[in-house]
């Protein structure tokens, strides 16, 4: 097994026209990871998958899925790749059953696969009781559903899947999930959503990305626990650290306080503070007080917070 | 091969599923029909298809093509099922010509169906086959250039009506350049002339295949359809 990621995206950049949808992103995606993408609307996720699916062509950077330049062989990563856009677009026209094999046809199967693979993904998916049905006939959760049976029906080693729980009922989403998780290991897969708990149950590691640029990347383990109840202040003070870290320790509601010493007598500072307190006004005036120099005072990732802010609101509802 | 038997099939299954193509179908053959009582029922009429087939060619064409070939990558635009026809390994090509022969069918199916006048023909009078069979194959060339027409102006718009209103017009000014061409003189006279679609089927009604007028219908199609391609393969490029 080699250590080289399965999707490599290499400073990425893509232009609707005069507008950057997204702008110098760069992440990889090793084998066997479930990776989560999340982000508001708008964020530029679906533009990502896009990209990397080879349906549109990156504006600046490279994309490669197992090696393979999605621009100079095309053909190659799209043979890797199962995809569900975020509209499910279906033929409504086909049966379930004749859908499953013009796609598994398409993504050059051999019959015999098709066969075993069809009743497979039926079973996987739910689908058993409209197999024979046409797609236009059917609820958009079990459109849905097919969206997601086509998508792993050539087993492919790279799964896209462009937020797949949206508009199917509280059990199939759990039954999704799981689905997607135990996809892992084989398969290689990326998921968006806008759901903050999805991706801690489904993902490895969660990329969060808005207005075009990724904002962090982390565990979600680590996410959480960055949200807990906190909010992050970075200062830059000239004055004896010692004496300074404890003074800042007094502020009612700091709590912790680490320092790095910069040139020139100053140090940098990174309190954490409780949620919802902005402490920056009494901070800066027990420095001033003491005769320090305050040289810069600026509370963290507010859009990180406010990011978290939207997800959370969007999942509540 | 495999891929393009399997997207024909699938666009071929979606034509037969839609009323649209029965509605076509039965127009299209009631006015051959109505042209070919009339190229009949009159004094000193001949014994041949030529007045129905001249007639379908220079109206039905000109409509019935774009009106095939409009759903063909519109309809996939606006579902957005091509992001899925394009992210599957299928090279682009395969799914141009996958579609164009399945619109080729269907009019192939109809032109079959009006050999029901020739059949009528041959029972209560005697025919000239040769005629019949060059007008046949005019007709099906014919359908062949102005089919791949109609199929680049559906790459052009997520709009059924627009991409059969850009083929139409498309196919309205090949079908129609010698008439530009009688008011001009000269060279470009003579170039306009040599590019209109019906003068080129002129020769197959008579009863005359002549190779050049095979190659231009040949040509013509895969000028067309190659134009479609890279139509298709732009959004990889944009
Ligand atoms: N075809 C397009 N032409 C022009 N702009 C586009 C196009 N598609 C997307 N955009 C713009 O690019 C930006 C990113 O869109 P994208 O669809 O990637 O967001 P998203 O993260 O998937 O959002 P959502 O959660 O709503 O699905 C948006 O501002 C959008 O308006
Ligand atoms: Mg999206």
């Amino acid at each position: 097994m080699s250590t080289q990621p399965m999707i490599e995206v290499d400073h990425l950049t893509k232009y609707y026209g005069d507008f950057p949808a997204i702008s110098d992103v760069t992440f990889n995606v090793a084998k066997g990871e479930v990776l989560g993408f999340l982000g508001p609307n708008a964020a530029g996720k679906t533009t990502t998958m896009r990209v990397i699916t080879g349906f549109l062509p990156p504006s600046q950077g490279t994309v490669r899925v197992a090696g393979y330049d999605v621009v100079a062989d095309s053909l190659e990563v799209r043979r890797l790749v199962g995809y569900m856009p975020e509209t499910v677009p279906l033929y409504t026209d086909m049966t379930v059953k004749d859908y499953l094999a013009f796609m598994g046809t398409i993504r050059g199967m051999s019959r015999k696969a098709i066969e075993r693979r069809k009743s497979e993904v039926t079973e996987v998916c739910h689908l058993e009781q409209y197999y024979g049905s046409l797609i236009g006939k059917l609820s958009k959760g079990f459109r849905q559903r097919v969206g997601i049976a086509q998508a792993i029906l050539h087993e492919p080693e790279v799964l896209v899947l462009d937020e797949p729980t949206i508009g199917i009922d509280p059990i199939q989403v759990v039954e999704t999930r799981q689905l997607i998780k135990s996809l892992g290991g084989q398969h290689t897969v990326i998921v968006s959503t806008h759901i903050l708990p999805e991706v801690s149950m489904i993902c490895e590691r969660v990329i969060i990305i808005h207005e075009g640029e990724i904002v962090t990347v982390d565990k979600p383990e680590n996410l959480a626990a960055r949200l807990e109840a906190t909010e992050h202040i970075n200062m830059e003070v000239r004055g004896p650290t010692a004496a300074v870290v404890n003074v800042l320790r007094s502020v009612p509601g700091v709590q912790d306080v680490s320092f790095s010493p910069q040139a020139d007598l100053k140090a940098r500072y990174a309190l954490v503070g409780r949620r919802g307190e902005d402490l920056r006004e009494a901070l800066a005036k027990a420095v001033v007080e003491h005769g320090w120099g305050l040289v810069e005072l600026a509370a963290v990732s507010m859009t990180l917070e406010q990011i978290f802010l939207r997800l959370t609101t969007a999942e509540e509802a | 091969m495999r891929n393009i038997r399997a997207i024909l099939r699938k666009e071929l299954g979606t034509y037969f599923a839609s009323p649209m193509a029965y509605i076509m179908a039965g127009v299209f053959l009631a006015l051959t029909g109505v042209f070919f009582v009339n190229s009949v029922d009159q004094p000193f009429a001949e014994a041949s298809v030529r007045g129905l087939l001249a007639t379908s060619s220079f109206f039905l064409l000109t409509l019935v093509s774009p009106l095939l070939t409009m759903r063909l990558f519109a309809e996939e635009q606006k579902l957005g099922t091509l992001e899925l026809l394009l992210t599957a390994p299928v090279r682009d090509y395969e799914v141009v010509v996958a579609k164009f022969l399945a619109s080729f069918v269907m009019l192939a199916s109809m032109a079959l169906a009006t050999l029901f006048y020739a059949a009528l023909l041959a029972y209560y009078a005697d025919p000239d086959l040769g005629p019949t069979f060059s007008a046949y194959v005019g007709f099906l060339l014919y359908g062949a250039a102005t089919l791949a027409m109609g199929l680049l102006a559906s790459t052009l718009s997520s709009n059924q009506i627009v991409a059969a209103v850009v083929g139409f017009g498309l196919i309205l000014v090949f079908t129609l350049v010698d008439q530009v061409s009688n008011i001009l003189s000269g060279t470009v006279a003579r170039v306009l002339e040599r590019l209109s679609l019906s003068a080129h089927f002129d020769a197959f009604n008579r009863g005359v295949i002549d190779t050049a007028d095979i190659a231009y219908f040949l040509i013509l199609m895969a000028v067309f359809l190659f134009l479609t391609i890279r139509s298709v393969e732009s959004r990889r490029w944009r």
